[in-house]
């Protein structure tokens, strides 16, 4: 069986340093196997310590603060890659195992071409000439489908768009030939039409070459579709490995149950979300009834967006303007209690269009009316009462909290603004109150934003909007930067928030499944306009525009069993 | 409530550290920082009791003999006294150059009334001393003390100088990074011809026209060195005003006064607490030029650059103490706080997510 095996990861424990002097277990003795010419994926959330293995293997964590048992055991081919010399790590770096990042932006140098970042790893490793290198490259990017290949080599990254930089790191790491090729997290920063294309091009690869894949993702729902193996992570700790079949047809730990299970699904829409403690606790999960969606003709419309338009100015040359539409046209009709879910990939203004309804961006062209009154045109003095009844959450939750205020600070500074709350003892006791809503402890109140995780700060987050009362929350990629469990978590807190307060919610997101999930009515958008917009069901289960079928057919499904589908 | 109430494993204590007391704790674990830390506050101690007059305000006092060697030197300091130095007792003056009878000299009368006076009045007989601990000036005032009170005024003019300079700086800047478009083009317009001028030659024709002492010296410093800042805070709040917690702090509906100080402010103050120590080193260096060109403190004031002025001569002659005082006293001074300094950007530096 070893013999089949390209890498042997042996009892894997790494700790890490803290600066305040206290060891962290990022690992905790993990064991598992790479076999030739297969794809194994490595999934968890975060913290669980995939990308640590991936370091590991690489042998690229920093020595500084990282602690390696001496009893680990990472042997590819029988060699263990712990003990090796530093330049002898250095022949196997890239030629034996290469590795694809997160963020092709950062991971590609901007002051150099792209063709000379692949010719040199093709020099440094293949000992190719310098004009044979450059042949090379053109043949390389021709294999992963960049358009006008020879053109594009002598490109600098700023120049080609995020799915086509993933593309030219793939070229450059299988410049060599690798044996085994690492990609953490290669699609995580992409659109989903483009996730599709990158992920095709990685099995596409891998079979052509015989390559081994050590695929690291969040996803459980990428993974299905093109893994062989997987080895399901958290905390540090292997909770179950199996084949894909294994996996998504009967997962064994309760753990996997819940990954599986907390995404929103496009095929049902169940009242809450399960979220992982569902799983852990006896009992087991049941599956609760599903919600009903859509806008009813007796709806109060609480806002009425009209022709919005939206246009940035740049200068270009002395006296010349360039205009850029970021948002063309735009009309939608949001109900109370209802929820329009805006998708579309990035560049398609719906954020944009979140922007300038809380006038952050000043909108260039038609109206918004809400409860009948033109917020777009009011002056300044006019819209400060408004504010209070328009909300908005943003993506990042590590970027939208003072970093140097309480939780208390920041959750009675709305109130003091808005003159809600007689005195501050009385805002004091309304900001616990709504802590305890949003699922925080009491306590939270002395703490500061860093002390929590993103989950927990989106929901104060959420506790800031909640303090003025809105009636609209606009949602502008809210739980886009979360974990899946964590997301499933923030889904059903906003669901039971509206149930009881009857909010209504602008949802705008890129993740299609769960703008299923959240909506009532759903608007696709694309390059600034509006390409459909119809009842969640409807738009899903019957698209009327190519773009949206394109945008539907590239959700990862999952694992397909194909007895299903054939029945 | 169904939401599930997820609970961090650090969430049970009850108090927590705000990011200041974060970065005091990484200032403590740091062992030059503490130090350099240690030997400032002391500095600061003796700027404090040089103001009140409570250290070095004898300063001025000439207690022993000109150019008194430090006691530590012993005969060997006393051996480049020139013999025919001028005699402080001044009772038995050796040669007169011209000798009058009383009824030809002009002043005959008022002397003999005053010689009968003379009597009347106690002379105090102070001996002056032959050595002090860490030798004595020309005019036989005491090194530690005059070495003391220069230390003093120094640090007074350096940091009231850099406060001074930051307030100018930090306010032009956040207006200008925060606004931005025209007010930016203009502040950004002046500080680019204010910079244009060379640092020094600035400085001292400022000095030039508004005459000698401690405030037009920090007048001076202030006016000048606030460009840095005002770059540096200008950039930041350029950088943060697009920050998504201004913007949500917009669309609660905080005013721009508010986002500027209250949210924006205290998420620079780290930076701008090692730009006001980095200042306050500089000015220290700066008064001490200008005291040493002559454009530095008044007559009746003591600072380290004016006993540096009196080096050169001293030093022809021998006489090294105040030079090593000054030197000692000064390079202690800027290592210990620029070591701070140093510290302080590692420690306050947010390593938060």
């Amino acid at each position: 069986m070893t013999q089949d095996n390209l890498l042997s990861i042996r009892n894997l424990k790494v700790n890490f340093r803290l600066e305040s002097g206290e060891r962290f277990e990022a690992l905790k003795g993990i064991s598992f196997d790479i076999p030739k010419h297969r794809t194994v994926a490595l999934v968890g959330e975060s913290g669980s310590g995939k990308s640590v293995t991936s370091m590991a293997i690489m042998q690229l964590l920093p020595s500084n603060n990282t602690e390696v048992d001496p009893a680990s055991e990472i042997l590819f081919n029988g060699k263990n890659l712990l003990t090796l010399t530093g330049s002898e790590l250095r022949a196997m770096r890239g030629k034996d195992v290469a590795m694809i990042f997160q963020e092709p932006m950062s991971s590609l140098n901007p002051v150099f071409t792209v063709g000379d970042q692949i010719a040199e790893t093709l020099m440094l490793h293949a000992g190719l000439g310098r004009s044979a290198a450059k042949k090379r490259v053109v043949e390389l990017l021709t294999e992963v489908g960049l358009p006008d290949p020879a053109k594009k080599a002598g490109a600098y990254p700023h120049q080609l768009s995020g799915g086509q930089q993933q593309r030219v790191m793939i070229a450059m790491a299988i410049a060599c030939e690798p044996k085994l090729l690492i990609a953490d997290e290669p699609t995580t920063a992409l659109d989903v039409t483009i996730q599709k294309q990158i992920l095709e091009l990685i099995a596409k690869l891998q079979k052509k070459h015989g390559m081994s894949v050590l695929f690291i993702t969040h996803d459980l729902g990428v993974v299905g579709e093109f893994a062989d193996d997987v080895v399901v992570m958290r905390h540090g700790v292997i909770r179950e490995t199996g084949t894909v079949k294994q996996i998504f047809d009967a997962p064994k730990d309760a753990y996997t149950k819940a990954l599986l299970n907390c995404r929103p699904h496009l095929d049902r829409r169940p009242m809450r979300l399960a979220v992982i403690d569902d799983f852990l606790r006896e009992g087991g999960y049941v599956e609760p009834a599903e919600r009903q969606r859509g806008y009813l003709p007796d709806d109060e419309i609480i806002l009425d967006v009209q022709g919005l338009g939206k246009s940035f100015e740049s200068r270009e040359g002395l006296f010349g303007k360039h205009v850029f539409h970021a948002v063309k046209d735009v009309s939608f009709k949001l109900a109370r209690g209802k929820t329009l879910g805006i998708v579309g990939e990035s560049g398609s203004g719906k954020t944009t269009v979140g922007l300038t309804l809380v006038r952050l961006h000043e909108a260039t062209a038609g109206k918004a009316l809400f409860h009948g009154k033109d917020i777009l045109s009011m002056s300044p003095r006019e819209f400060q009462d408004y504010k209070r009844r328009i909300q908005i959450i943003f993506q990042n939750p590590y970027a939208s909290l003072n970093p140097r205020f309480t939780v208390g600070q920041i959750l009675t500074e709305p109130m003091m603004l808005h003159d809600i709350g007689t005195n501050q003892h009385e805002r004091l006791q309304m900001a616990r109150e709504l802590l305890e809503r949003v699922g925080l402890p009491e306590n939270a109140m002395f703490k500061y934003p860093h002390e929590f995780s993103g989950g927990q700060r989106q929901r104060i987050a959420i506790a800031r909007c909640l303090t003025m009362k809105p009636e609209l929350l606009i949602c502008d990629e809210s739980v886009s930067a979360l974990d899946v469990s964590v997301q499933a978590q923030v889904l059903n807190l906003l669901q039971d928030l509206q149930d009881e307060y009857q909010l209504s919610y602008l949802f705008i997101s890129h993740d299609l499944a769960v703008v299923k999930h959240i909506s009532d009515q759903v608007m696709v958008m694309n390059k600034g306009e509006v390409v459909e917009q119809a009842d969640a069901d409807d738009i899903y289960l019957r698209p009327k525009q190519d773009y949206t079928r394109r945008l539907l057919s590239s959700i990862p499904q999952g694992w397909v069993n194909e007895a299903i589908v054939a029945a | 409530m169904t939401a599930t109430v997820q609970t961090a494993p650090g969430m049970a204590a009850p108090v927590s550290k705000s990011l200041w007391a974060l970065g005091w704790q990484r200032l403590k674990r740091n062992k030059v920082g503490f130090i350099s830390l240690w030997v400032v506050s002391v500095y600061l101690l003796i700027a404090l009791g040089g103001w009140f007059n409570v250290v070095g305000g004898n300063w001025l006092n000439e207690i022993a003999v000109p150019y008194a060697p430090p006691s530590w030197v012993g005969a060997s300091g006393a051996d480049v006294m020139p013999a025919d130095a001028y005699d402080a007792s001044g009772v038995e003056s050796s040669a007169p150059i011209v000798t009058l009878a009383r009824q030809e000299d002009p002043i005959g009368k008022e002397l003999t009334e005053a010689e009968k006076d003379a009597g009347r009045y106690k002379v105090e007989e102070v001996k002056k001393r032959e050595s002090l601990p860490f030798g004595a000036d020309l005019r036989g005032r005491d090194v530690l003390q005059k070495t003391l009170k220069g230390t003093s005024t120094s640090i007074f003019v350096g940091i009231f100088g850099a406060v001074l300079a930051l307030l100018i700086g930090t306010t032009l800047g956040a207006v200008s990074g925060y606004f931005g478009g025209k007010i930016d083009d203009l502040l950004t317009w002046f500080y680019s011809v204010f910079t244009s001028v060379p640092d020094m030659l600035l400085l001292l024709s400022f000095a030039a026209v508004s005459g000698r002492g401690i405030t037009t010296i920090i007048m001076v410093m202030a006016l000048t060195s606030w460009t840095g800042t005002y770059r540096l805070v200008r950039a930041e709040y350029l950088k943060l005003k697009s920050r998504e917690y201004v913007q949500a702090a917009s669309a609660i509906g905080a005013s721009h006064s508010r986002r500027m100080f209250v949210h924006i402010l205290p998420n620079i103050s780290h930076l701008l607490l090692v730009q006001f120590s980095l200042m306050t080193v500089a000015l220290i260096k700066y008064e001490a030029i200008l005291s040493f060109l002559g454009f530095g403190v008044g007559v009746r004031q003591v600072s380290l650059g004016s006993m540096l002025a009196e080096a050169p001569s001293e030093l022809v002659q021998g006489y090294w103490w105040q030079m090593l005082a000054v030197t000692i006293a000064m390079s202690i001074l800027v290592t210990a706080f620029s070591l701070l300094v140093d510290a302080l950007r590692d420690a306050l530096d947010p390593k938060v997510k």
